[in-house]
């Protein structure tokens, strides 16, 4: 037997790929990303980034409609945008198998909430899996895509950030070949006009009565018969957890968590003397068992953490009240991510700083404008959120009978999120007519998930070209009148378009544009670096307020610039007032030229 | 082969190699017979933030991470990190910590100072094995090979004979770097020989 070691994201790549998956397609989203990164291996699948979780469904359902095995992945809260389709997915069924793959972030490693999808399954009436490692990933995916038929319904795949990055065996297998049965218009089945639906929703209750049939004898749900005084139920890396700590237990495992298994849970409930439910997130198995009524103790989330990731210490602790022995440290300093050297995004946090405007935000790296010391943004909601929370905020101050201009207010947006869901935002407050001033950070690429291509970038997930998206035709498109495109590196003009554009009484769109630096076409160069004189610095900490991690302070409180992490962006050579930065050498290469080159071939690629 | 799961933590900072240099490590348990999980955050900690990396491995592994005191050793590549991961330590484990300082942003603006005297904090507390990883990348020939001086130094103290960890660099590392990388990798191990624990 072949084997590999294989993150859980690749490994439900491969079950996808042996299953005889055909298409593929998602929004990158971390704890999710490396699934489609992982299909491009594959030349039968068709893999390619879709706009946003929602339209990755919906077309992931039209392939399903024309029998095509088809897979959708994203992060927990990508399914809140894709919930729509979910639902009605549910009710319409799986012509090819249809797998919605969500990856929860407990803990929160980069995700604005820790929502538990399991919810989704129970809600939507769609079965789920949770494998508890990597080769119960492959093995599920495999398996879902064919169950998918059967049952006819979507099939919910629920992994964790610890199972999709972490890495474990798994024995390899041959792809199923499976034709694509083509099309075949199917009115009652596929429009849910309310004549159809009810009758849909009938076939969906049905379908549940077998699966819950499915879910008693499916091998992935078993007991593991064990010392009898304590029983485990436990899914996805809890499992793991307490394996680790109670090797002996009596265990239920449960790969398959809706529909519930109730003659197996009863069967496990009738061996043990207490029940420990061990699971991150919401009690979403203990509920289930309390309401079951099986006459044994339960003990859940009175003892274990609903908050975070569960650890085998923590769920030591939690149930056995043995407290770790370990190094206590005194405080150091922490080293949160930041905004790189020569990143196109700290210009125009600085300005919007010194400015002082009202900053609502959005999600990706330039969220990290938001973190001393460049501090120069309010709000984080979610994907698009910025454009609709500075109009909600204009709204509320006109109706206080104030001119809203004099809150500076400023919605940022990326590019890959305004194409996400910021554009319908703006048709909103163009509509409604709104005056607040968006600005896109256009850096052509999708950089805080790992360089995903997009709409803008022109080119596919296999990368082959695409057509491009031109940003400001689209904004124009909308009917906004005032649309600026600057170098995000011409701080100058950037300041006075920005600073004009928040005083105007109708609405704008400032494209702020400049190539991530970490682009593959940007980092494959040799740059020069800046020096800081340390006789001309005056120590004004104008330099030190850009966050750039290549500068730091001296004990003399002067400013040192690292020549290893320096790209010679030249930005602070702008800000300081007493010419005390200059280049190494200024007749090298340096971040600012080879950006200025490759916005010259973005721009030829406009044409 | 040892029954146990044994636990090593790599951590740094985002950039220095961190997770090739636990891919590796992986590679080699498994080629030794090992059971094998590793776990590692994506996201946020590649924009300069912390990076730790969890690999575990024995006859049979079932947790990819460990809490507090759950680590046999810290293969730490910059010194903060090595201190900042102690609580993960068992106590009687090891740090294997690069003498090597890279200034976090809170440190780098003027806002908090780096913290003095870490390799000593450490060795006061724990077995501490430290090098100047860089330097010896630098000797090896390619200064990208301290994470592979790191590996050398932990090879030592691990059940994977040396034939499989040259196996699996060559294996993994780019054509013309792999000389480099080989004699980064004895150089590290030579470190962990000489130390006196």
């Amino acid at each position: 037997m072949k084997k590999a070691i294989l993150s859980g994201n690749e490994a439900i790549a491969r079950g996808f790929w042996e299953g005889g998956g055909h298409f593929a397609n998602a929004y990158p989203g971390t704890p999710s990303t490396e699934i489609l990164e992982s299909m491009v291996q594959y030349p039968e699948i068709r893999a390619q980034w879709a706009v946003n979780e929602k339209t990755s469904l919906e077309i992931a359902l039209g392939a399903s409609f024309a029998g095509a095995r088809s897979l959708v992945a994203m992060k927990h809260v990508g399914l809140n945008v894709a919930a729509d389709p979910f639902f009605s997915a549910s009710y319409i069924g799986a012509t090819g198998g249809l797998l919605v793959v969500t990856c929860d972030d407990p803990g929160m490693h980069s995700s604005q909430n820790e929502q538990d999808n399991r919810w989704y399954a129970l809600h939507a009436k769609v079965p789920m899996f949770e494998p508890t490692d990597s080769h119960e990933a492959k093995e599920l995916t495999r398996q879902a895509l064919s169950l998918s038929e059967k049952f006819d319904t979507p099939w919910l795949i629920r992994s964790t950030t610890r199972i999709s990055h972490s890495l474990s065996i798994v024995e390899l297998g041959e792809r199923e070949e499976v034709e694509i049965k083509g099309y075949e218009p199917d009115f009652e089945k596929r429009n849910l006009l309310p004549v159809n639906a009810r009758k849909r929703h009938e076939v969906v209750e049905e379908r549940t009565l077998k699966l819950r049939e499915f879910a008693e004898n499916f091998w992935g749900n078993r007991i593991e018969e064990g010392d009898p005084s304590i029983g485990i139920v436990a899914n996805g890396i809890s499992y793991q957890h307490a394996k680790e700590v109670f090797p002996e237990a009596t265990f239920l495992k449960l790969l398959m968590t809706w529909p519930l298994p109730d003659e197996l849970i009863r069967e496990f409930a009738s061996k043990v003397k207490k029940i420990f439910v061990v699971e991150e997130g919401d009690p979403y198995l203990e509920t289930y068992l309390r309401a079951m009524n099986l006459g044994v103790e339960i003990i859940g989330k009175e003892k274990i953490p609903m908050t975070g990731e569960l650890n085998p210490t923590i769920v030591r602790e939690a149930l056995t009240g043995e407290k770790p022995s370990y190094f206590e440290i005194p405080k150091i300093p922490h080293r949160p991510p930041a905004l790189c050297p020569g990143c196109p995004h700290t210009p125009v946090f600085y300005i919007l700083k010194r400015l002082k405007a009202n900053v609502t935000g959005d999600i990706g790296c330039y969220t990290l404008g938001a973190l001393p010391p460049l501090s120069a943004m309010d709000t984080c909601v979610e994907m698009g959120g910025s454009v609709g929370n500075a109009y909600g905020i204009e709204i509320a101050e006109a109706m206080r009978g104030l001119d809203p201009r004099k809150k500076k207010l400023v919605a940022v947006i990326g590019d890959s999120t305004f194409y996400h869901s910021g554009v319908t935002p703006l048709i909103d407050l163009f509509y409604n007519n709104g005056i607040t001033t968006v600005i896109i950070l256009d850096n052509s690429i999708t950089a805080m998930t790992g360089h995903q291509e997009n709409p803008g970038s022109g080119v596919t997930l296999k990368g082959v070209p695409g057509r491009r998206v031109d940003l400001e035709k689209l904004v124009r498109g909308i009917g906004v009148e005032h649309v600026y495109t600057v170098d995000s590196f011409d701080m100058k003009t950037l300041k006075e378009v920005i600073n004009r554009e928040i005083h105007r009484n109708e609405p704008s769109v400032i494209i702020a544009k400049r190539p991530c630096v970490l682009l593959p076409q940007m980092k494959k160069r040799k740059y020069t670096y800046a020096i800081a004189d340390p006789e001309k610095c005056t120590s004004c900490t104008l330099c030190w307020k850009l966050g750039c991690p290549a500068i730091s302070v001296t004990k003399d409180k002067k400013t040192w610039i690292n020549p290893d992490l320096c790209v010679g962006c030249e930005v602070c050579i702008d800000v300081c007032p007493v010419d005390a930065i200059y280049l190494a050498d200024p007749n090298a290469d340096n971040a600012r030229k080879a950006g200025e080159e490759v916005l010259g071939w973005v721009k030829k690629q406009e044409q | 082969m040892g029954k146990e799961t044994r636990t090593v933590i790599v951590a740094g900072v985002g950039g220095q190699g961190i997770l090739l240099a636990s891919n590796l490590l992986s590679e080699a348990a498994m080629e030794a017979g090992y059971d094998v999980k590793k776990s590692e955050i994506h996201g946020m900690s590649q924009r300069g933030g912390d990076v730790i990396s969890t690999v575990r491995f024995g006859e049979k592994v079932y947790s990819p991470i460990v809490g507090l005191a759950g680590a046999d050793v810290i293969l730490a590549f910059e010194k903060l990190e090595a201190m900042r991961n102690l609580p993960y330590l068992k106590k009687d484990g090891t740090v294997i910590v690069n003498d090597y300082r890279i200034d976090p942003l809170p440190v780098a603006s003027g806002y908090m100072d780096y913290p003095e005297g870490i390799i000593e904090y450490l060795r006061e507390r724990v077995k501490t094995i430290s090098l100047d990883a860089r330097q010896l990348a630098e000797k090896a020939g390619n200064i990208k090979t301290m994470n592979v001086v790191m590996l050398g130094v932990l090879s030592k103290s691990l059940d994977i004979p040396e034939e499989i960890w040259l196996r699996v660099i060559e294996r993994r590392v780019p054509k013309k770097a792999i000389e480099a990388n080989k004699v980064a990798f004895r150089l590290g191990r030579e470190v962990a020989e000489n130390a006196e624990l």
